[in-house]
């Protein structure tokens, strides 16, 4: 696998562009089926989990890593409203913070990525924060 | 299921150090991870490849940690009403391999209560079936 370059502080603030999400039924209920989840409006797709953004996939230039290295450490989302089919949300990742920390396995680097989703009239719907850390 | 379990709860039942009930998932297979990857995206090999995981020194695959909060996730769908989760942040600590029976579980840390809407901060984490925690976290939720 390539080795990606090191990633260092000055990436904070460094953002995707902005891309838009369709909120799909059927990828609502595809993703209920795969948790077993067993929440109504979610099997029928009407209401996306709380889990749900973690499908809208964007990537920050510059921002790369070996996939093999990477743990996920933390996850958070918030709602103003929650998720609903045929919502379509604009979202954008930045990067929050970059530092460096010695662990048991040597040095480890932690990515910290902040994520927004707004409605079309430009309201937030929710926030979204990775924690990734990489060895 | 029916739901939401907590809406019909009197708020002494909601106090502070309240212990909510468990939701226990059905064991984590191979072929939930190889679905949960294409449903959510996440195609890391780690979780749905046994060489890639050797690769990288694992024994096997090992669950998405999304997985384990998206059962979370569930837990407050199924709690207080898909339509009332304010927030959802956990730590990921510890690997889920598949066979592992996952617990969801959680107690009340705070309730308030506004114009007779009642939010809740709830400490909520999965389990395995050794009693271990594996994901670990906070919630809120607005419960009418």
């Amino acid at each position: 696998m390539d080795h990606s370059p090191a990633l260092t502080s000055d990436l904070i603030g460094r953002e995707s562009e902005v891309v838009l999400f369709e909120v799909e039924r059927g990828a609502i209920r595809k993703f209920a089926d795969a948790v077993q989840d067993q929440t109504s409006a979610c099997v029928r797709g009407d209401v996306a989990p709380p889990t749900f953004p973690t499908t809208f996939r964007m990537t920050i230039p510059g921002v790369s890593f070996d996939l093999a290295r990477v743990l996920h450490g933390a996850q958070e989302y918030q709602y103003e409203r929650p998720l609903r089919a045929g919502d379509r949300v604009r979202c954008r990742v930045r990067v929050a913070d970059v530092y460096h920390r010695q662990g048991r396995l040597g040095e480890m680097t932690f990515l910290i990525l902040a994520m927004e989703g707004q409605d079309e009239s430009g309201s937030r719907v929710f926030t979204g924060t990775t924690t990734a850390i990489l060895r | 299921m029916i739901g939401p379990v907590l809406a019909a709860r009197p708020d002494q039942d909601l106090d502070s150090g309240s212990v909510l009930p468990d939701l226990r998932k059905p064991p984590i297979t191979k072929m939930q991870l190889v679905k949960y990857a294409g449903a959510s995206g996440d195609y890391n090999l780690i979780h749905t490849d046994d060489e890639t995981a050797r690769t990288v020194g694992l024994d096997g695959v090992i669950a998405h940690g999304m997985l384990s909060m998206a059962f979370l996730g569930e837990y407050l769908c199924w709690l207080a009403g898909p339509e009332s989760v304010r927030r959802i942040s956990v730590r990921f600590v510890a690997m889920v391999r598949p066979g592992d029976t996952l617990t969801c579980r959680g107690r009340v840390k705070e309730r308030r209560t506004s114009n007779a809407v009642r939010r809740l901060r709830l400490e909520v984490w999965t389990e395995n079936q050794r009693a271990e925690r594996v994901t670990v976290g906070e919630a809120e939720v607005e419960i009418t």
